[in-house]
């Protein structure tokens, strides 16, 4: 593999976003992954997302594991620092970054494996410490650059490409980070543009620890019949319980909605999320009823999708440590270090 | 029966206790009224990790020669302990003495004829005198500091200040405090022969030195150095280092109009998770450390190797115990040296940091941080139990005001604007250090990817047999960069020209000192060099070539460092004697002394040995 270098010249006539920035600026070097491999549309997604919300490309900051899927951030965002870690670690190095720059935006991509096998503590540490981030798992439910062995994502019962048969129980990430107190908790399909981005747009505007589990076919190894993450199972069994629309403060458009299936969400920055329902009694602010639904969809052999939970007001790691707002690595001598006078006192404390 | 021991200013004393008695802070009281008298008195904390019923010792060398290193042997034991009563019995040197309380009789055969007994009837005074039983415990304590003061000689008036100065703002706990004290030296004083054979003689040889622990000394290192992000996983003995932070954070970091924390603390669920928060804050511009131990060190090996390669600075403190696995936890050793210089897998090496007592600990804590910025790299800075756990006599600490963090090669926004090439790993300036950008910095130049993997010059990833090995080259002239930029050696020339040489390093310092001392006073003239930092500098490698025997002295069984000698500095293994202590007691100048006459015996024995046979 060798890196390949995008052409940087811009047609004239490419739609700008209000800062300027054309889409290409958001996008990244060529992509290396299989074609068709679902990770692909998600970084597209992502692309989308940024562009829409004018975001300038080099205040996000991309920090990912080792898999195909954390190979992403190379293909996205070429103007914005990245950091490829090691397997699993995506979630400490991130939130390290965050606690140095809380200005940053915040961006982390991992796989099932690089979450929910090598890296499920660390996921799980980063959901309940509240870390200011988008976490996206692109869920394919396999080890797709190992070659094919099953991760923990892969559900009990699916089939190998190679005709093994899993007999392990399947982890569920959106129903544990529901209960390690994520704020915001999603599940997408890397097939579904159309809720996909609205999500990605959702989550990078919350300010808390927002999670999507985007379920995402490795066409190498899992699209296949017997596999319960290929694209044509997925698009047979999702059961979206929602659409969202994000209204940035700024943005005056007018959506209407039929009133009665239409939730608004608030969210701290002033953005709005308007919810379409689906599912009528399916309210995206209780925890409780969201593990309950995703219970019982599991036990249907569906995956329900959108936005599942939503914490309106949620507090973020620099809240709780009651962190200053310039960020940590800003500040200087002055605001650092006590002095010689200082270690004086400490000195004759000390006789 | 020997004559009772007579010595003053120069004897141990040892503590025996039951751990959670409150018997900690009479003992460190007990230590500072000696220092407050102008004589050096060093403490250390003993304690098992897993006996029952949780004993421990705090065992006092009271020396006004300023030998700060342990002596060996105890000459007054303090017995408050019945669990450990016939192992601390049978420790006392001949002619030394026992204190015990002497409430309860106990049968002859629990004592020895060879030493002297001073029995007070520490519990019946205190149950006398007070009804509650959390009152009668702390007590006790107090007053066997009030009955030793008579005891020993030590100034009754420096030990009520001194409970004075301890309970400031609570001053209702004084009085009481006093009034213990003041019933144990009375009771002493009207019923035993007092003063006995050791005692204590005011005098000047503390100075202006302070009285601290290494681990504290070294968070507010890092306080002055300017880190600003902590992650840390519970482990002994170096907890202590990462809480002394919080408290120097609490004091010295939070704004006084806006009430907000200027610092980042997290106790992390692992190493792992600790080392990974360090990586993630320095790459993105913060100062960031983590305090840990072996056991932790050996968790973090895949991202230190990440560290090394992507060159992040990170700062760690290894307050190194014995191993390996859990070996002996709560004991002292200076076993982790190789796996920290080589810490990962692949071609690694990694700066190193051996303070000697804590004031070094606090320079080093601070200098670490520039170290790590300037060179791009993890930065390790060794303290073990010895120095980290336990308070010692040390310089007062130190700070130039004018000082400034050097946070090495950063590209600027200016910079980038200004058009000047940025590759993130070009090495410009011929030393091997590439210029870095923060995140965030220009929103069109200066973004680079930051990985594990090779990649060229421009970060670019790239499996190229040879712009991988030009990374890899380059990568050692950073590392001779560094040689210049670590603490220099110390130098200890002896009195004569000798041929006789020795290096050292850590804690082994103030034994070696005395052991030196001793050696020359019979004789034997060793130049000693005490190694601060690794990689080594050339002073290292001229000395070893300027004498013919160069021993070795360290606290692990494969002398560690020697290994590191010969393998960094080309030198002939048959140069380096190895002296070697790892019983998880701190090196005393008795066995240092004892281990090199006995080897320069055996060089001249030798010969003579091969013509008789
Ligand atoms: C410590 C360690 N162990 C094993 C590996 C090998 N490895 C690389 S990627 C991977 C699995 C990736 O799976 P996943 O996170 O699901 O990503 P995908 O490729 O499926 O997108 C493994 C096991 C590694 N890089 N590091
Ligand atoms: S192996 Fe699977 S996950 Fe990896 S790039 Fe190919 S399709 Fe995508
Ligand atoms: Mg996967």
């Amino acid at each position: 593999m060798s890196y390949l270098a995008k052409p940087t010249l811009h047609h004239p006539k490419l739609p700008v976003n209000k800062l300027g920035y054309t889409r290409r600026d958001y996008e990244g070097a060529v992509s290396t992954l299989c074609a068709g491999c679902g990770h692909d549309s998600i970084s597209a997604a992502i692309i989308q997302a940024c562009f829409e919300l004018d975001l300038p490309p080099h205040r996000i900051a991309k920090v990912s594991g080792i898999g195909c899927s954390s190979k992403t951030p190379t293909y996205f965002l070429g103007n914005s620092h990245g950091f490829n870690s090691v397997h699993g670690r995506m979630p400490s190095v991130l939130t390290g970054a965050n606690l140095a720059n809380r200005d940053l935006i915040y961006l982390g991509v991992s796989g099932d494996g690089d979450s929910a096998s090598i890296g499920l503590g660390q996921f799980a540490h980063c959901m309940r410490r509240g870390v200011n981030m988008v976490y996206i798992v692109e869920n394919n439910g396999v080890y797709g650059l190992t070659k094919g062995q099953f991760s923990a994502t892969s559900d009990k019962g699916s089939k190998s490409k190679r005709g093994v048969v899993n007999t392990d129980s399947a982890i569920d990430l959106v129903s544990m980070a529901l209960q390690l107190g994520a704020t915001f908790v999603a599940r997408s399909f890397s097939g579904d543009k159309a809720q996909l981005v609205p999500l990605i747009k959702a989550a990078i505007l919350h300010r808390g620890a927002a999670f999507i589990d985007c379920i995402s076919p490795c066409v190498a190894f899992n699209n296949h019949a017997g596999s319960t993450k290929s694209f044509d199972f997925v698009r047979e069994h999702n059961e979206a319980v929602n659409f969202l629309d994000v209204i940035v403060g700024r943005d005056s458009i007018a959506v209407d909605y039929a009133p009665g299936t239409v939730v608004e969400v608030r969210q701290h920055d002033g953005s709005i999320l308007r919810l379409r329902k689906v599912v009528a009694e399916y309210d995206p602010h209780n925890r409780v009823v969201a593990l309950n639904y995703l219970q019982e969809r599991q036990a249907a052999g569906e995956f329900a999708t959108g936005l599942l939970y939503v914490e309106p007001e949620p507090e973020d790691l620099h809240a709780h440590l009651n962190t200053v707002e310039t960020p940590l690595n800003r500040l200087t001598e002055a605001e650092l270090c006590p002095g010689s006078a200082a270690l004086e006192r400490f000195n004759a404390a000390h006789r | 029966m020997p004559k009772p021991i007579a010595r003053i200013n120069d004897f141990v004393v040892k503590f025996a206790n039951v751990n959670g008695s409150g018997s900690a802070s009479a003992n460190q009281l007990f230590a500072r009224a000696i220092l407050r008298m102008g004589v050096p008195a060093t403490p250390r904390n003993i304690f098992p990790s897993n006996i029952q019923g949780l004993p421990t010792w705090y065992e006092v060398r009271i020396s006004e020669a300023g030998y700060l290193g342990a002596r060996g042997g105890i000459d007054l034991m303090v017995a408050m302990n019945p669990q450990t009563w016939d192992k601390d019995v049978a420790g006392i040197e001949p002619g030394g003495y026992l204190f015990y309380d002497s409430s309860k009789p106990l049968p002859e055969s629990k004592f020895r004829d060879d030493i002297n007994v001073i029995g007070v009837p520490l519990t019946e005074i205190c149950n006398r005198a007070y009804t509650d039983a959390r009152q009668r415990q702390l007590f006790k304590n107090i007053m066997y500091v009030g009955a030793l003061s008579a005891l020993l000689e030590v100034d009754s008036a420096e030990i009520e200040k001194l409970i004075g100065e301890q309970f400031a703002g609570k001053d209702k706990l004084i009085a009481p405090n006093v009034a213990a004290f003041r019933m144990g030296r009375d009771y002493a004083l009207s019923n035993l022969d007092c003063p006995i054979g050791l005692r204590v003689r005011r005098a000047a040889a503390v100075g202006d030195r302070i009285f601290v622990d290494g681990n504290s000394a070294a968070a507010l290192g890092c306080v002055y150095g300017g880190a600003t992000v902590a992650a840390w996983y519970p482990i002994t003995p170096s907890s202590s280092l990462a809480e002394a932070f919080t408290r120097h954070c609490r004091r010295y970091r939070v704004g006084r109009e806006d009430g907000k924390s200027r610092y980042a603390i997290i106790q992390a669920e692992d190493e792992l998770a600790s080392i990974g928060i360090v990586i993630g804050a320095a790459w993105n511009g913060a100062r960031a450390f983590t305090a840990t131990s072996g056991p932790g060190i050996s968790l973090m090996q895949e991202f230190l190797g990440l560290a090394y390669f992507a060159e992040i600075p990170a700062v760690l403190f290894d307050v190194q115990r014995a191993g390996p696995s859990t070996g002996m936890p709560t004991r002292t050793q200076q076993g982790d040296v190789l796996s920290c210089a080589y810490a990962s897998h692949g071609d690694t090496k990694h700066v190193l940091l051996f303070p000697e007592d804590p004031h070094e600990c606090f320079e080093f804590g601070a200098a670490a941080f520039d170290l790590a910025d300037r060179l791009q790299t993890p930065v390790f800075v060794l303290l073990d139990l010895e120095i980290g756990m336990n308070e010692r006599l040390c310089a007062p600490l130190a700070w130039d005001d004018a000082r400034r963090m050097d946070r090495g090669k950063v590209m600027t926004f200016e910079d980038l604007e200004s058009g000047k090439e940025f590759g993130r790993y070009l090495d410009v300036d011929g030393d091997g250090i590439p210029y870095r950008t923060y995140p965030g910095t220009h929103p069109k130049r200066g973004a680079f990817f930051t990985r594990g993997t090779s990649r060229d010059r421009h970060a670019r990833y790239s499996e190229e047999g040879p712009v991988y090995a030009d990374n890899m080259q380059r990568l050692l002239r950073k590392f001779e960069t560094a040689k210049g930029l670590v603490p220099k050696p110390v130098l200890h020339p002896a009195r004569h020209s000798t041929r006789l040489g020795a290096i050292y390093y850590g804690s082994t310092s103030p034994a070696m000192q005395e052991a030196l001392d001793a050696l020359e006073s019979d004789g034997t003239c060793v130049d000693a060099l005490r190694v601060r930092a690794f990689p080594f500098r050339d002073e290292v490698i001229d000395f070893i070539a300027a004498h013919d025997e160069v021993f070795v002295v360290e606290q692990n069984r494969d002398a560690q460092l020697r290994m590191l000698l010969v393998n960094e500095g080309g030198i002939d293994p048959a140069r380096l004697i190895p002296v070697l202590h790892y019983d998880g007691t701190p090196i005393t100048a008795r066995f240092i002394a004892g281990e090199i006459a006995k080897k320069l015996a055996a060089f001249n024995v030798t010969p003579l040995r091969k013509v008789v046979s």
